[in-house]
C-alpha cells in the first residue's frame, strides 16, 4: 500500500470516529530518509530512518486538545493507536476551559501536490562522494528521500503533499577552520551537476591556501553572498513577521512596524508559497495564499497571521504556521550582476557564509554573528586573502537600509537543510548584497 | 519497554560482529497560560527504535517507528545493508572497537509525581501565578508554562547486554514583557530558554520558586524598562548561575567535545580551538577553575546510568585547577582518538544515531561568598539570565547577552541596567577567572535545547555552577 493510500484510509477511519458536536482533525507527517555523514572523505555514520507521525486534534464545546504520536505505518496496528489517542483526548478535553482563540477552517479546500523525483540510492552517493573527495578533506551530510505531509478533518477537507528531494551539504577543508562550503540539492541527482559544484569548490579551495589575513575591528565595505544573506534574513524570521510578536512588542522589527525606521526601498520580502517547496496548507488545515507581502519597498507590509493570532487580534488568517515563521521567503532581486560583485566591492570583505547569529539588541534589530568558511579580503576587485574569522555586530536597518548599496540580479534558492526531528521543506530565495559599511567588532 | 521487544529483537538480530537495539518512548505534556488564557494542551508520544549493526568494519543505523517483529527485521536489514555498504570506507574500522555489553537499570528521582495533579489543577497553578503579572498597563505580555516528560529507554545488544532507564523531566517557565516609548524589556524566571530544567517531579516547582514569581518577573520587567542602558567599557563581570550555564555550555562544553576535535562537526556545528595534544598540559583557566562531567547528580537535567552506546556513566574531572585533563568523548571517539574520555555518546531520540554530547557539565564550588565576590570588584557589573548567545565555529570568539545587569562600584551593588552584553575569547577568558562562589551561590541549571549533529539533534544538558567573577571583560549595552 502506498503511503498516500495509507493516509487516506486512516483519515477515513478517524473521520468515522467523530461523535456529535465533535470536529476531529488529522495531521500527517512521514519520511523515508537516508542520512550519510562524511568526515575526511570517509563515512562517519550512515543512517536510514522511516517514521510516521500523526497529530489528532479534537474540538468539542469550544475546547481544543492536540496529541501527536509516532505510528507503525501499517493500517492494522495504527487504527488501534489512533483510537486510543482519541479516547485520551476525549477524557482530558474538559480539563481546559473553552478556548477563546479557537478558529477552524471554513469551507473545505482540498489540495494535492506530488513533486516526484529520482532520489539516488545510498550506494551511488557513497561512490560519488568517495570519488570526488579522493585526496581532499571532505566533511558533510547527504540527506535524501520522500517527505510526506497530509491534513484531513471531519468537515471533509483533505490536503496532501509529497516532495522527493535530496540535499547534500559539504565542506572542503584546507586547514583548521579554512574551508569552502557547498550544497547540491534537488529532486534528482545528476552526476554532471555534482561534478560542476565540486569543481567550483576545488577552485575556491585553492584560494584558501594563500596566507590568511586578520582584520582589526572597524567598518568595512562588504559583499554578503546569498548564503550569508540567509543568516541575516533568518534573524528577521525570529518574530519579525508574526502578528503575535508585533502585537506583544517582541518583534525585532518593531521600529519598522511603528514607522520609526525603514529599510532600503529596494528591499521587499514576501512569503512566496506558490514558488516554494513548503506545503500550501498548515497544520490546522488553513490553505495559504500564493503570496504574502511582508515588507514592501522597505516599509512594513502584512504580518503572518496564524489562525490563533488572527482570532485573538480580530484579523483574517493567512494560513501561517503556529510560530508565524516564513517557510518560503524571498527577497526581491536588485540590479547588480553577481559576476560584477567583486568589482563593485573593489576593496573590502567578501563574506561567503555567516554563522551563529543572535540579537545583541532585539528592539534595535541589532544582530551579531561570525564570518565563516570561504570569506576573503578583496582589493581592486580581486580576492587577495582568506579572512580569519571576525565577529560582526550591526543592525538590519543599516545592512538592509542606510548602508545597502546594491542587491544582485541573480537569486539563489537555498533549502533550509535543518533536520531537527525530521527533514523539512522550508526555503529562501535570496540575492547577494553589497553593503557600504559593515561593522566588525572582534 | 514492550514485553515482546527483547524477544523479537533477539529473534531477528542478524549474525554480525555487533548488533544492538535502542528503544525510546518519550511522552510529554506542555501546558501554557498566556495572558490569563489557558492554551490547548499539547500532548505527544514519540516511540521507536534504532538498530545498530557493525560488520566487517562497517557501521549502519536504521530507525523505525514500526515496533512489530516485522518492523524490527526490516530495520535490521537496512542497518546491515548500510554496514556492508560502508565497510572499508569509514573513518575508522568500527569492527576493531570493543562495544560495551551493559546490564542494569536507572531511574530519575521522583519525590512528587506530576500525575498527582489533574491537568485542570496544573492549569490553575499556572493561571494563579500568571495573573500576578498583570500589575501595570505597561506589561504587554506574560506567560507561565509547565513541560513534563517521561522517557523510557532500553538498550539491548544481541549478545545479552540489557539496560533499562526511565527519566522524568520537568521544565517550568514564567516571563513578563513590559513596553513603553519604543522600548521592550522581558524578565523571566531563569531565562526564556528554559534554563531551569531538572529531573524529578513537582518538587522542582518549589526549587524553581514558582510561588510569587509572577509578580516578581513583572516588577523585574518594569525595573528594566526604567533602567539606563548598560555602559560600555572594560570592567570586571560577576556572572550568576543562570548565565554561567550558558558560558560553560558554549565555551567549555562544545570545545571539549571529542567529535568536534576529530572533525565530524566541521560542516555544521564547527570545530574546536582545542586540539588533542592539549590534554594533560593546556592551561584552560585560572587555578580556581574545576570542571566536572557529572551524570551522577540525580536532579540535574542530563543524569543517567549509561550512555547510548552502553558505557557506564561516571563523574570525571575535565579541568582541574585550570589544567585540561580529559575531553567529552564516548567509546567510539575515544577509540578513534586514542585518549580517555567520558560516557557521553547520546542521541536525542530513537531516530538519530548517538554522538558526543556534553550531558551534565559543572563548575565545582569555590570558597567565596557572594558578598566577597562583589566586594572584590572596584568597577564592574553583575549579570543574570541569558538572553543572547553567539560564538565562532572554533568556540573561541563569543558574545553573550543577559536580561538583567547591576553595576558594581567600589565593592558595592549599584543601579540596575538593561541590555547588558559582553564579549571575549574562550582561550583567554577562563584565565581571567578571579573568584568562584561557594556552595551558597551554587545552582543547578541546564538547557533542553542544545543543537548539534548531522542529521540535527536537540538534546538536554545540565549545567550547575556557582557565581563566578572575571576580570577585565569587554562590556557593552544596547542602542537605547
Amino acid at each position: 500500500m502506498s503511503m498516500k493510500a495509507y493516509f487516506h484510509e486512516l483519515a477515513d477511519f478517524v473521520q468515522s470516529l467523530a461523535g456529535a458536536g465533535e470536529v476531529i482533525a488529522s495531521g500527517f507527517a512521514a519520511e523515508t530518509s537516508d542520512f550519510v555523514r562524511f568526515n575526511r572523505s570517509a563515512v562517519r555514520q550512515a543512517t536510514s530512518v522511516r517514521q510516521v507521525r500523526w497529530t489528532l486534534t479534537l474540538i468539542r464545546d469550544g475546547r481544543r486538545a492536540d496529541a501527536t504520536a509516532t505510528l507503525a505505518g501499517t493500517i492494522a496496528a495504527d487504527r488501534g493507536e489512533l483510537k486510543a489517542m482519541l479516547a485520551e483526548l476525549r477524557a482530558g478535553i474538559a480539563d481546559a476551559p473553552a478556548d477563546p482563540y479557537l478558529l477552524l477552517p471554513g469551507e473545505p479546500v482540498n489540495t494535492e501536490r506530488e513533486a516526484a523525483g529520482e532520489i539516488p540510492d545510498c550506494a551511488r552517493v557513497i561512490d560519488a562522494v568517495a570519488e570526488a573527495g579522493r585526496g581532499l578533506d571532505l566533511v558533510g551530510l547527504y540527506a535524501g528521500g520522500p517527505i510526506l505531509e497530509g491534513f484531513a478533518n471531519s468537515l471533509g477537507q483533505r490536503n496532501w503533499q509529497r516532495v522527493d528531494n535530496f540535499n547534500f551539504e559539504w565542506c572542503l577543508y584546507h586547514d583548521r577552520d579554512k574551508a569552502v562550503k557547498t550544497s547540491y540539492s534537488g529532486p534528482r541527482w545528476e552526476a554532471a551537476a555534482f561534478e560542476a559544484k565540486m569543481r567550483f569548490a576545488r577552485e575556491q579551495l585553492a584560494l584558501l591556501g594563500r596566507p590568511a589575513r586578520s582584520l582589526d575591528p572597524g567598518r568595512y565595505r562588504a559583499y554578503l553572498s546569498p548564503a550569508a544573506m540567509e543568516d541575516v534574513i533568518g534573524m528577521l524570521c525570529w518574530g519579525g513577521f508574526g502578528l503575535k510578536s508585533q502585537r506583544t512588542k517582541h518583534s525585532p522589527l518593531m521600529r519598522l512596524a511603528d514607522g520609526a525606521a525603514s529599510l532600503d526601498a529596494r528591499v521587499s520580502l514576501a512569503e512566496n508559497t506558490a514558488d516554494g517547496l513548503a506545503a500550501g496548507f498548515q497544520r490546522d488545515g488553513f490553505v495559504r495564499p500564493a503570496r504574502v507581502e511582508l515588507i514592501r519597498a522597505g516599509r512594513p507590509g502584512d504580518c503572518l497571521a496564524s489562525p490563533r493570532s488572527a482570532r485573538e487580534y480580530g484579523v483574517a488568517t493567512n494560513g501561517a504556521n503556529a510560530e508565524e515563521v516564513p517557510e518560503s521567503l524571498e527577497l526581491s532581486p536588485g540590479e547588480l550582476a553577481q559576476a560584477d560583485a567583486l568589482e563593485a566591492l573593489d576593496r573590502g570583505i567578501y563574506v561567503g557564509n555567516l554563522w551563529y547569529l543572535n540579537f545583541s539588541d532585539r528592539s534595535a534589530c541589532r544582530m551579531t554573528g561570525m564570518t565563516r568558511f570561504a570569506s576573503f579580503w578583496v582589493e581592486d576587485g580581486e580576492i587577495r586573502a582568506p579572512l580569519n574569522v571576525m565577529r560582526f555586530d550591526d543592525t538590519a536597518y543599516r545592512i538592509l537600509g542606510s548602508e545597502l548599496e546594491a542587491l544582485t540580479r541573480e537569486r539563489e534558492l537555498i533549502l533550509q537543510g535543518g533536520t531537527y526531528g525530521a527533514r523539512n521543506t522550508a526555503s529562501m530565495r535570496l540575492p547577494g548584497a553589497l553593503v557600504r559599511d559593515f561593522t566588525l567588532v572582534l | 519497554m514492550p514485553e515482546s521487544l527483547a524477544r523479537d529483537f533477539r529473534a531477528i538480530a542478524p549474525a554480525v560482529d555487533f548488533c544492538a537495539l535502542r528503544f525510546v518512548e518519550e511522552s510529554s505534556e506542555i501546558l501554557t497560560v498566556r495572558q490569563d488564557v489557558p492554551e490547548p494542551p499539547q500532548l505527544s508520544t514519540d516511540r521507536g527504535a534504532m538498530v545498530t549493526v557493525i560488520d566487517k568494519g562497517g557501521l549502519g543505523y536504521a530507525a523505525t517507528s514500526d515496533l512489530t517483529q516485522a518492523g524490527l527485521r526490516e530495520a535490521a536489514d537496512r542497518a546491515l545493508r548500510l554496514a556492508r555498504l560502508t565497510a572499508g570506507r569509514t573513518v575508522v574500522d568500527y569492527g576493531a572497537i570493543e562495544m560495551p555489553r551493559p546490564k542494569g537499570t536507572y531511574r530519575s528521582p521522583l519525590a512528587d509525581d506530576p500525575a498527582r495533579l489533574t491537568r485542570r489543577e496544573k492549569y490553575d497553578l499556572l493561571a494563579g501565578e500568571a495573573s500576578q503579572c498583570r500589575i501595570d498597563p505597561r506589561i504587554v505580555d506574560w506567560e507561565a508554562g509547565l513541560w513534563t516528560t517521561r522517557t523510557r529507554q532500553a538498550y539491548l545488544t544481541a549478545d545479552g547486554g540489557e539496560v533499562e532507564q526511565e527519566f522524568r523531566y520537568l521544565v517550568p517557565n514564567l516571563s513578563a514583557t513590559a513596553h513603553a516609548d519604543g522600548v521592550t524589556q522581558t524578565r523571566s524566571h531563569a531565562g526564556r530558554g528554559n534554563g531551569f530544567c531538572r529531573q524529578g517531579g513537582l518538587e522542582i516547582l518549589d526549587a524553581f520558586g514558582l510561588k510569587g514569581s509572577g509578580r516578581a518577573v513583572a516588577e523585574g520587567a518594569l525595573e528594566l524598562l526604567a533602567a539606563p542602558n548598560c555602559p560600555s567599557g572594560k570592567m570586571d563581570v560577576l556572572l550568576m548561575p543562570d548565565q554561567m550555564m550558558l558560558q560553560i555550555h558554549e565555551s567549555i562544553g562544545h570545545p571539549l567535545e571529542l567529535d568536534r576535535i576529530l572533525g565530524d562537526e566541521r560542516n555544521f556545528a564547527g570545530t574546536s580551538f582545542v586540539t588533542l595534544d592539549m590534554f594533560g598540559s593546556y592551561r584552560y583557566g585560572s587555578e580556581l577553575l574545576d570542571v566536572t562531567f557529572d551524570p551522577t547528580r540525580a536532579e540535574e537535567f542530563a543524569s543517567y546510568g549509561w550512555d547510548d552506546d552502553g558505557s557506564a556513566a561516571e563523574r570525571q574531572y575535565l579541568i582541574r585547577k585550570g589544567l585540561l585533563e580529559r575531553p567529552l568523548g564516548g567509546a567510539i571517539s575515544q577509540a578513534r582518538a586514542g585518549i580517555a574520555g567520558v560516557a557521553n555518546t547520546r542521541a536525542c531520540a530513537w531516530n538519530r544515531a548517538p554522538i558526543d554530547r556534553m550531558a551534565n557539565l559543572n563548575i565545582e564550588p569555590g570558597a567565596s561568598t557572594l558578598e566577597e565576590l562583589v566586594a572584590g570588584i572596584e568597577h564592574g557589573i553583575m549579570m543574570r539570565t541569558n538572553v543572547s548567545w553567539s560564538i565562532d565555529d572554533s568556540r573561541n570568539k563569543f558574545q553573550f547577552g543577559c536580561e538583567w545587569g547591576r553595576m558594581i562600584r567600589n565593592g558595592k551593588l549599584a543601579e540596575v541596567v538593561r541590555n547588558p552584553n559582553y564579549r571575549g575569547i574562550s582561550a583567554t577568558f577562563w584565565r581571567s577567572l578571579t573568584g568562584v562562589g561557594d556552595a551558597s551561590t551554587f545552582e543547578v541549571m541546564g538547557t533542553p535545547f542544545c543543537g548539534k549533529g548531522e542529521p540535527n539533534q536537540v538534546i538536554r544538558c545540565g549545567h550547575a555552577s556557582p557565581a563566578c567573577r572575571f576580570a577585565g571583560v569587554e562590556v557593552f549595552g544596547g542602542a537605547q
